[in-house]
């Protein structure tokens, strides 16, 4: 079983995210960065599988110089090689561009399934995995809480509203994590030295035939015309003072009558 | 020449999904203001009793593909599906629910499509005749604006955000050709959900518990059901095992956004407060004054919320009679 694992590296959850100067991004100096925590789920399956069917777990990353640290992250968890992505003209592809690149250096991978992290927690847009699916015409299942492979077949459990689905699809496909799945495992030092010597590949947009003129911030569909801060709420109302009940009812009483919502 | 607005109204099992009528409504402000028409789509099996309904939310046109195996959503089959009626139908704009379903179809119809596609939209307004969506990013720490270049644009709207508007209109229900196609994915069981249980991220109340509930949670349970409202917890508890993942709230948990939001015992990290601060009320109970969630919410009582839940539970039973 030949697995292929998409990873981002992002800001950490606890980042404070401030906004850029030229109003459309944001400030990058003072942000850590880490795996996407989906991400994170993606390695650990990936090398659960491979621990039990034999075969490789592939990392490829799409980003600047900083995310090998990311990429050297999953090694070091295990991981046995990776394809690092990295050229200038790919920054500030949206969702489309971003999984068209992925989907073209997929190309000269072999791989029987896909894993993605549902979403990145950077801009969060719940497309990249189905993206790359749709590229590949290989079927996806998203948000995945526990999966089990046989016969050339994989079934998911996926929590969806007021149910949980076991959707199977034929391999290859590619699968999007939900917290759940499993619990990432932590790099240890020896796993860190060897993450160092295993092979890792990079290439730019050349390598992979595509057109730098299709991707990239100028070639945005979804563009980004403004980021603002949420609007501040109008400051908190304390309720202090009297005893439990009294603060109870005083709650109560606000809730019911004054803003009617209970 | 693109126009009109299509709307995939969602439905499970022949009823549909609060979320459908939220963006229905929200299709007929937006075809109002762009002077043009509200389609609605109805995909499934066996629906033909409830097609007529987003009449009701200001459709003036129901499409229905009704097909046996349409009964469980698909990605391949719905997407195939949906695919052969904006082909159709051409549609400048295609709006869905973002629920779990709706963001799945959403993303794989935007790459087959090749149209850009706004997650998880907050806010839709029309300025110059030009649509600008607004999303959060980074967990909600940022709001986005943007806009969609190109013939269609695509847009999944946040459950629980946009109102529900009833506005009768012709609804006149026509059944198309359900154009399957090829499909690898099926859903070969279904696991229900125990009992009445109220989705997390359509209720209108969720009261929620973190580290200082030290695991039990029977106290807001109660709360939580007296209220019709849902039971949600921080990632601490969540990692403590006291509730499943599927209750955890926050940036690497569910976004909600209800009507009101009841935080007992959590001290309001900042992945925490990105799943609940686009809640319209926030009532936060801690015994730490300083917990930083105090700065994100409306209401505040520092004490103990083992006392203190089941006193706003008796209060309420009060005055519910």
């Amino acid at each position: 079983m030949d697995i292929v694992v998409l990873v981002k590296q992002v800001p950490d959850t606890e980042s404070l995210i401030q906004i850029a100067g030229d109003g459309v991004s944001i400030k990058t100096d003072t942000i850590k960065w880490v795996m996407n925590p989906y991400d994170e789920l993606a390695v650990e399956e990936a090398l659960r599988i491979r621990d039990t069917q034999s075969g490789s777990v592939t990392i490829l990353s799409m980003g600047p110089k900083r995310s090998v640290k990311t990429i050297q992250t999953a090694l070091a968890m295990g991981a046995d090689k990776a394809v690092h992505l990295n050229d200038p003209q790919a920054e500030g592809s949206d969702s489309l561009a971003t999984a068209k690149i992925l989907a073209a250096a997929l190309k000269d991978i072999p791989y029987d399934l896909i894993i993605a992290g549902q979403r990145a927690v950077d801009q969060d847009n719940f497309q990249v995995g189905a993206a790359v699916a749709e590229y590949l015409s290989i079927p996806q299942i998203s948000q995945i809480t526990k999966e089990e492979i046989s016969d050339g077949k994989i079934k998911c459990h996926r929590t969806v509203e007021g149910a949980i689905e076991v959707v199977e699809a034929s391999l290859p496909a590619l699968l999007t994590t939900q917290r759940g799945l499993n619990d990432p495992r932590y790099t240890t030092l020896p796993g860190i030295m060897k993450a160092k010597k295993k092979p890792m590949e990079t290439k730019v947009l050349a390598d992979i035939g595509i057109d730098p003129d299709t991707v990239g911030e100028s070639n945005r569909k979804v563009k980004i015309t403004a980021l603002k801060l949420p609007p501040e709420r109008g400051g908190v109302t304390m309720i202090d003072g009297g005893s439990v009940s009294e603060k109870a009812a005083a709650l109560v009483s606000k809730l019911h009558d004054d803003l009617r919502i209970i | 020449m693109s126009e009109g607005i299509l709307v995939v109204a969602e439905q499970h099992n022949g009823a549909f999904r609060k979320a459908a009528f939220e963006v229905l409504s929200e299709g007929r402000r937006l075809a109002d203001s762009m002077n043009t028409d509200l389609t609605a789509v109805v995909i499934g099996s066996g629906i033909e009793n409830i097609a007529g309904e987003p009449g009701k939310y200001g459709a003036d046109n129901i499409l229905t593909a009704d097909d046996a195996a349409l009964a469980d959503y698909n990605t391949d089959a719905y997407t195939n599906v949906l695919a052969g009626i904006v082909k159709l139908k051409n549609p400048a704009l295609i709006i869905l629910g973002a629920s779990i379903h709706g963001k799945d179809l959403a993303a794989r119809l935007a790459a087959r499509l090749d149209a850009g596609l706004v997650m998880e939209c907050i806010e839709i307004q029309l300025i110059n005749d030009k649509l600008i969506f607004t999303r959060p990013m980074y967990g909600g720490k940022i709001l986005a604006e943007l806009e969609i270049e190109g013939r269609t644009q695509i847009v999944a709207i946040r459950p629980n955000v946009m109102s529900i508007k009833e506005s009768n209109k012709a609804g006149r229900v026509e059944k198309v050709d359900a154009r399957i196609g090829d499909v690898n994915t099926s859903v070969v069981e279904k696991l229900i959900e125990e009992g009445d249980k109220i989705e997390l991220t359509e209720a209108d109340i969720v009261v929620a518990g973190g580290h200082g509930t030290n695991g039990d949670f029977a106290a807001i349970e109660e709360l939580a059901s007296l209220l019709g409202g849902a039971v949600g917890a921080s990632r601490f508890a969540v990692d403590e095992g006291w509730r499943p993942h599927s209750d955890q709230v926050g940036q690497t948990g569910k976004i909600v956004s209800p009507s009101l939001y009841i935080a007992c015992g959590i001290s309001g990290a900042i992945q925490h407060a990105a799943g609940m601060s686009t809640s319209k009320n926030i009532v936060a109970i801690n015994k730490d004054p300083d917990a930083p969630l105090f700065s994100k919410a409306d209401i505040g009582i520092v004490g103990d919320l083992a006392e203190l839940v089941p006193a706003i539970t008796e209060e309420i039973k009060k005055i519910q009679g």
